[in-house]
């Protein structure tokens, strides 16, 4: 942008800059704009302001307000029923940092979370992949791996609930006849998170694989034609064109999952029926021990701060995922896959 | 705009345009009118001039019926009925709707261990107290829904008394008596209970005594006068030593194996029903029909009158009215009509919850009611005396439910083997703590 005031045309606006010129409605040069010429110069600049604004504004209805409000929140006294009390800063953070359940809960999440968002995401990667080949019936392959997402949640946990029995449940039996013992999943830590991680899997990998199998379909085809005739396997096409050229959806797809994985609620909720996450808190999750603050202790001040917390915590994990996802991106993108190919034209006979 | 001329024959299209245009932003506003509107509840008025009145409830009432015949008794009301699955929703939405401000039914069913934590926030609810109706519910019924300042806040529905339901059929095989009026004499007190269940497994390994830890711990518990909190609301659940007793004996049956370490009303305790898990459990009136359900094909289950340790009360329920409703009078009027003993004996009919109120307990209908299932018991009886004999609740403080879900997954440490007895007292004690 130059910083130079632009040549002024001849004989255009410099005349009523000039403190000599004519008063502005003697103006010769350049007619009144009627009030018609008027609406419509704004009808360009505000219509497309106007068209997106409906998500803003419900954003800011239903995403900024809650989120601002939930801070003030958090800095007060707070009972459920009672209202609002005293002004108390951060002595609810304190409080919650000070909680030994609350670095549990930590801990649950991010232990589910990783069980659950890395296999998602690779399996929903591989399946896709395999949705997007020349499959027989390949419209009622790609419906049915949804299937699962039309499940309501309370559904699939009472049907995982069953399938996860410690006692009479019917993994454990499976397990049972190849001689493996059974496994307390409503006891043990780790049996826990997977028990939970699966239902959570079971649920989303087909969700996920449609909207990567989506970007997938827009990868121009002439790309895998000169990938064959390179001599590349499928494998290999598949890593080195297919996920380089969906990169963004694979992002998106990870942003998504991790903010879907940190705020897991209804499997671990409904795994037992008290929902503080087993006696010993094996699986309680941060939004169900924001829950048990809130709903439970009726203290609605530490809960806004664990949802606060929460919301930080999904910000820094977005970032490094988004970080680390871009990375591997990026790696392979020092290999597009004209290059890749150039390579691979080189080295095979 | 380069190509908006103001040419007169192009002026109809803009015209129109400008008309679609209008349409368009018209459409969007309704969309979010139509959108605000729809969060902000309906009118409680309807259009024929009648008055509407929502009941929210949860489980199973027993009002489906009842509440028909109310609006043929009164044709210019119109009730509207909420069911929510489980307490806990219900308790969820109620809270929040409290606190809201806003959105509550003009009728709200509490759950009786729910109840203190609501009369401390008796101004959110209408003062129902009325002298007709003051003999109408068993003392103690009352008691539990009326404030520290004396105003009634909830009218009393069903109650839980309870006998011990058993299996006949496992009683046989481990050489035990089968008929009920025997069985009952086994049941007097708590240490001829557990002596009784020792024998049985001594009999039959493979089965347990009892449910779970959690339901006899319970019926324990509810025999306590001021269990874990004195009158004035201190919590004293680590001081009590009742309360150490009732865990030191839960936990020390666990060791001798009568328990079935199960979690009350998780899918293996559902299902341990089918699998002979176990010979007999506390049996409040409203858990006859969950046996039945859960042990759907099984043949021996009957019903001893008898509970260890005198009597015991499990549950039960109260209406209430919160002041957010438009039509407090009208509410009132209808909470009064659905708790008065005719229609509760109605509710018993229909889903078996067992009438609170001094009259329906002599009711024929409910004394001569027998149970199939429970090889023809005569439950109707049975459950009236176990409620003539109980004669006193625990008093529950607002950190009530909050205290009896720390105490029972303590215990349930214990069962999983996750921590010994001492270390489950331990970390019962920091859980009270952070209770606070």
């Amino acid at each position: 942008m130059t910083l130079h005031p632009p040549p002024a045309p001849a004989g255009d606006v410099t005349a009523s800059t000039s403190p000599a010129g004519p008063p502005a409605e003697t103006r010769p040069r350049r007619p009144r704009l009627t009030a018609r010429q008027r609406l419509a110069r704004w009808d360009v600049r505000l219509s497309p302001y106007l068209y997106i604004s409906p998500f803003f504004v419900l954003f800011a209805l239903v995403g900024i307000f809650p989120l601002v409000y939930t801070g003030y929140v958090s800095v007060h006294e707070w009972s459920l029923i009672g209202g609002k009390g005293e002004f108390v800063g951060l002595d609810n953070y304190r409080s919650v940092f000070e909680d030994r359940y609350f670095w549990g809960a930590l801990r649950n999440t991010l232990s589910i979370f990783v069980l659950s968002s890395i296999p998602q995401v690779v399996i929903a990667l591989a399946l896709a992949g395999l949705l997007d080949t020349a499959l027989r019936g390949r419209t009622w392959w790609r419906m049915s791996i949804l299937i699962p997402f039309v499940v309501a949640p309370a559904a699939v946990t009472l049907i995982f609930g069953n399938l996860f029995g410690d006692r009479y449940g019917l993994v454990n039996a499976a397990l049972d006849l190849v001689g493996i013992d059974a496994i307390a999943w409503h006891v043990d830590t780790l049996a826990s998170h997977v028990a939970i991680a699966t239902m959570v899997n079971w649920r989303w990998t087909g969700y996920n694989a449609l909207i990567l199998l989506a970007a997938m379909q827009a990868v121009p085809r002439d790309l895998y034609e000169s990938a064959e005739i390179d001599g590349a396997s499928r494998v290999r096409q598949f890593v080195s064109v297919t996920v380089p050229m969906i990169r963004p959806t694979v992002i998106f797809v990870v942003i998504t999952s991790t903010i879907g994985g940190l705020q897991i609620f209804t499997e671990p909720r409904l795994f037992d029926n008290v929902g503080l996450g087993g006696s010993d808190r094996q699986w309680q999750t941060i939004t169900l021990y924001l829950w048990e603050l809130g709903w439970r202790l009726r203290n609605l001040g530490t809960a806004a701060a664990v949802a606060w917390l929460l919301f930080l915590l999904i910000v820094i994990i977005a970032i490094v995922n988004l970080v680390l996802s871009q990375r591997i991106g990026a790696g392979s993108r020092t290999r597009t896959p004209g290059r890749t190919l150039g390579r691979t034209r080189g080295g095979t006979p | 705009m380069q190509n908006s001329s103001t040419t007169p024959q192009q002026r109809p299209r803009s015209l129109s345009r400008r008309l679609r245009r209008g349409l368009a932003i018209g459409g969007v506003a309704t969309l979010l009118l139509g959108f605000t509107a729809a969060c902000g509840g309906g009118d409680s008025e309807a259009d024929d001039g009648k008055v509407t009145l929502t009941v929210a409830t949860f489980n199973e009432f027993g009002y489906e019926d009842l509440l028909k015949e109310y609006m043929d008794l009164n044709p210019d009301i119109k009730v509207v009925q909420k069911k929510t699955g489980t307490w806990e929703e219900h308790r969820d939405n109620l809270y929040t709707k409290l606190a809201a401000g806003s959105g509550l039914s003009d009728i709200e069913a509490i759950e009786g261990d729910g109840m203190p934590a609501i009369l401390e926030e008796s101004d959110a609810f209408a003062d129902l107290s009325d002298p007709e109706l003051e003999d109408r519910w068993l003392d103690w019924k009352t008691e539990a829904g009326t404030n520290a300042d004396g105003q009634l806040i909830g009218y009393g529905t069903d109650i839980g008394p309870e006998g011990i339901c058993y299996r006949a059929d496992l009683f046989e095989k481990a050489g035990l008596p089968t008929d009920r009026e025997q069985v009952a004499s086994l049941f007097e007190s708590w240490d001829s209970y557990f002596a009784t269940g020792k024998e049985f497994v001594k009999a039959m390994p493979d089965t347990a005594w009892y449910d779970s830890s959690k339901g006899t711990s319970q019926a324990m518990i509810n025999q306590l006068e001021f269990p874990f909190e004195d009158e004035d609301n201190n919590v004293v659940a680590l001081e009590n030593p009742e309360v150490k007793r009732v865990f030191d004996t839960v936990t020390e049956m666990q060791g001798a194996g009568l328990a079935t370490n199960l979690d009350q009303w998780s899918n293996d305790w559902v299902a341990a029903f089918q699998k002979d898990g176990f010979a007999t459990m506390a049996c409040p009136g409203w858990m006859l029909g969950v046996i039945e359900g859960n042990a759907e094909g099984v043949q021996g289950w009957d019903i001893a009158n008898a509970f260890p340790g005198g009597a015991g009360n499990w549950g039960g329920s109260f209406l209430t009215v919160p002041t957010q409703s438009e039509h407090p009078e009208e509410a009132k009027k209808l909470a009064a009509w659905l708790t008065a003993p005719e229609q509760q004996i109605k509710a018993f009919t229909a889903k078996g919850t067992f009438p609170s109120q001094q009259s329906a307990l002599e009711d024929p209908v409910l004394l001569e009611s027998t149970n199939d299932f429970f090889n023809n018991a005569p439950t109707g009886q049975i459950l009236s005396d176990r409620a003539q004999a109980v004669t006193m609740q625990p008093y529950k403080g607002p950190k009530y439910a909050d205290i009896i879900t720390a105490f029972q997954a303590a215990i349930l440490r214990v069962d999983e083997g996750q921590e010994t007895p001492d270390e489950a007292w331990e970390s019962f004690s920091a859980d009270v703590e952070r209770i606070g």
